[in-house]
């Protein structure tokens, strides 16, 4: 369970990222973490495994309290939340295989994982994880030879392999094609049920988060404006997280366009007069 | 505003009038400044040297590849006598450059050692210089700054002088001194490709809960081995052309071949090394081009 009570995140240039959140995340709740850009969605997941400082508020991961922890302490509470990366993030120069079992790094000693004599245990459940991702076979493909979605497969699998008890999920599919995007939220839905895994995952694609996951939060501007089941994430309530009006039409960019348009005629046909 | 209002078209230029004004006086500013330049180095330079520097290139080039016996060769012709002459002068200068085959070996060796001696310095300070992987930018930080700045600044034959003095004349003082100025190249070139590693890989190493040495040889450093591979090769070649001067200054290999030639006003001799030099750089060059080429 996730306890996140009165986060606050200040930058150093004094802007505030979140300003001050309360949110608590079920053991093997599948969440989804919608706003827009700028709302300080990744930020707050940052913030669980403290690849961002928080400033104020308390982060609690089974009781254990992660914001006061020291680096050793840090280091082994990091073992328990695996994150996933919208650029996949991987080790370009590094092969497939290598890449997964990265993600034992936090359980294996310094020279072991120098001569990459990782236990067997971990190359069998390595093994084990590119087959359910299905990326059987290719092992030993440079990580950089690999298509997006596969890339996506072996980012996830090396978040597997860390055996967390919670996902960090940033944008996962956004560098995505459609069908590839539903082919890995989907994968990613049914892993987390097969182990019984937690998981925020930060979204833009609206529709794909009420498909896949079992509860909604919205951010906006630092703040926490929407948490609730998917059912509840009308148009109505849309506005109210990204702004705007218009939300039984499709997404309004060209009415914007068209506007700019005419207003620059406008301009136009003033100056020339 | 670069766009003008003209009759009913909209005009664009690059610059507006005012901007075009001090942008004419600005290179008329550079003109006179580069004029000016040009004057103070002609007061300063005794013409006469330079007028005769055509006819004492030719006697240096004479000296140099021409044997004495040239002016007579219509009559050794005809005498059947100049292919002996000729075979003579290629011996001669074929026996000299087999002498020279150690200094060469030597100035390769300097060269070769000196990079990676200066490499295994320049790694860890690469390290402490790049702003993403120092342990404190406000202290390390700028030492590391200081000591690649001094290793850059300092040519190398000015290093060999000051090594020569220390630690004698030879080798080590030739390899030490092609260390020391490889450490700022290589260590500033590194540190550059430190800085610019995609950091949401390092953060995903990170966030595996990997110690920090994990980080670095995980996370890091597949990020800069072709760069830093493709850094030293680059250096190595470099050093090549380095090491061949610093005998000079009595820090070993073909340079020092060079100066006592010089010294006893042996041109041939002085031929056959410019022409050891050229090969041996040519060589080094296709080497390191086509070793950069694999790596990356
Ligand atoms: N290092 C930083 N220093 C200062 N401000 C930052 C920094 N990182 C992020 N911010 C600001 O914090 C706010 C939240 O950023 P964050 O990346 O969390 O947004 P996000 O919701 O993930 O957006 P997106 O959907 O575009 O990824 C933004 O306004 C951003 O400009
Ligand atoms: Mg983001």
């Amino acid at each position: 369970m996730l306890v996140i009570e009165g986060l606050l995140k200040r930058y150093p240039d004094g802007f505030e990222a979140l300003k001050g959140v309360d949110v608590t995340i079920e053991d093997g709740e599948l969440v989804a973490l919608i706003g827009p850009s700028g709302a300080g969605k990744s930020t707050l997941i940052r913030c669980v495994n403290r690849l961002v400082e928080p400033t104020e508020g308390t982060i609690e991961l089974n009781e254990l309290e992660l914001t006061t922890l020291n680096r050793a302490g840090l280091r082994r509470a990091r073992r328990r939340m695996a994150m996933i990366f919208q650029n996949y993030a991987l080790v370009e120069r590094l092969t497939v295989m290598e890449n997964v079992l990265s993600g034992r790094l936090g359980s294996v000693g310094f020279f072991k994982s120098l001569f990459r004599r990782f236990p067997q245990d971990d190359v069998d459940n390595a093994f084990a994880l590119l087959e359910k991702v299905g990326l059987e076979g290719l092992h030993d493909r440079r990580a950089d030879a690999l298509s997006g979605g596969q890339q996506q497969r072996v980012g996830i699998a090396r978040a597997l392999m860390q055996d967390p008890d919670i996902l960090l999920v940033d944008e996962p599919t956004a560098s995505l094609d459609p069908r590839t995007a539903r082919q890995v939220m989907g994968l990613l839905a049914d892993l987390c049920e097969e182990h019984g895994l937690a998981a925020i995952i930060n979204i833009h694609d609206v529709p794909l988060a009420r498909d896949y996951t079992d509860r909604i939060l919205g951010l906006k501007a630092g703040e926490l404006v929407f948490d609730g089941p998917p059912e509840e994430l009308t148009d109505d309530v849309l506005p109210e997280i990204y702004g705007g009006e218009d939300w039984s039409k499709e997404p309004s960019e060209d009415d914007e366009e068209e506007e700019d348009i005419r207003s620059s005629g406008q301009f136009l046909a003033e100056e020339v007069l | 505003m670069p766009v003008e209002q003209r009759e009913d078209t909209v005009v664009w230029r690059r610059r507006d009038k005012r901007q075009a004004v001090i942008h004419w006086f600005v290179t008329l500013g550079i003109a006179a400044v580069v004029l000016w330049c040009f004057k103070l180095i002609a007061d300063d330079t005794t013409w006469e040297f330079v007028w005769s520097a055509p006819e004492q290139g030719a006697d240096l080039a004479i000296r140099m590849f021409l044997p004495e016996w040239f002016v007579d060769i219509p009559q050794l012709w005809r005498d059947g006598e100049l292919w002996v002459h000729v075979a003579e002068y290629f011996r001669q200068r074929g026996l000299y450059a087999m002498e020279l085959w150690d200094p060469l070996v030597d100035t390769i060796h300097i060269a070769t050692l000196g990079t990676v001696l200066g490499v295994m310095i320049a790694s860890p300070l690469a390290f402490l210089a790049a702003r993403n992987t120092t342990p404190s930018t406000t202290f390390v930080r700028p030492i590391a700054l200081a000591l690649l700045v001094t290793s850059r600044s300092v040519n190398s034959l000015i290093w060999a002088l000051l090594l020569v003095v220390i630690i004698g004349p030879g080798m080590l003082a030739g390899i030490i001194a092609i260390a020391l100025r490889s450490v700022g190249f290589c260590g500033k070139l590194l540190y550059e490709a430190i800085e610019e590693i995609d950091e949401n890989t390092r953060d995903a190493v990170k966030s595996t809960g990997a110690s920090g040495m994990q980080v670095l040889t995980f996370g890091v450093i597949p990020q800069i081995a072709p760069a830093f591979a493709g850094i030293s090769i680059y250096r190595w070649d470099i050093n090549i052309r380095e090491a061949t001067i610093l005998g000079l200054v009595g820090a070993g290999g073909i340079g020092m071949a060079l100066q006592s030639a010089i010294d006893t006003l042996a041109w041939g001799q002085v031929s056959v090394i410019f022409l050891a030099i050229l090969a041996t750089v040519v060589l080094s060059e296709w080497v390191s081009a086509k070793a950069r080429a694999a790596v990356t």
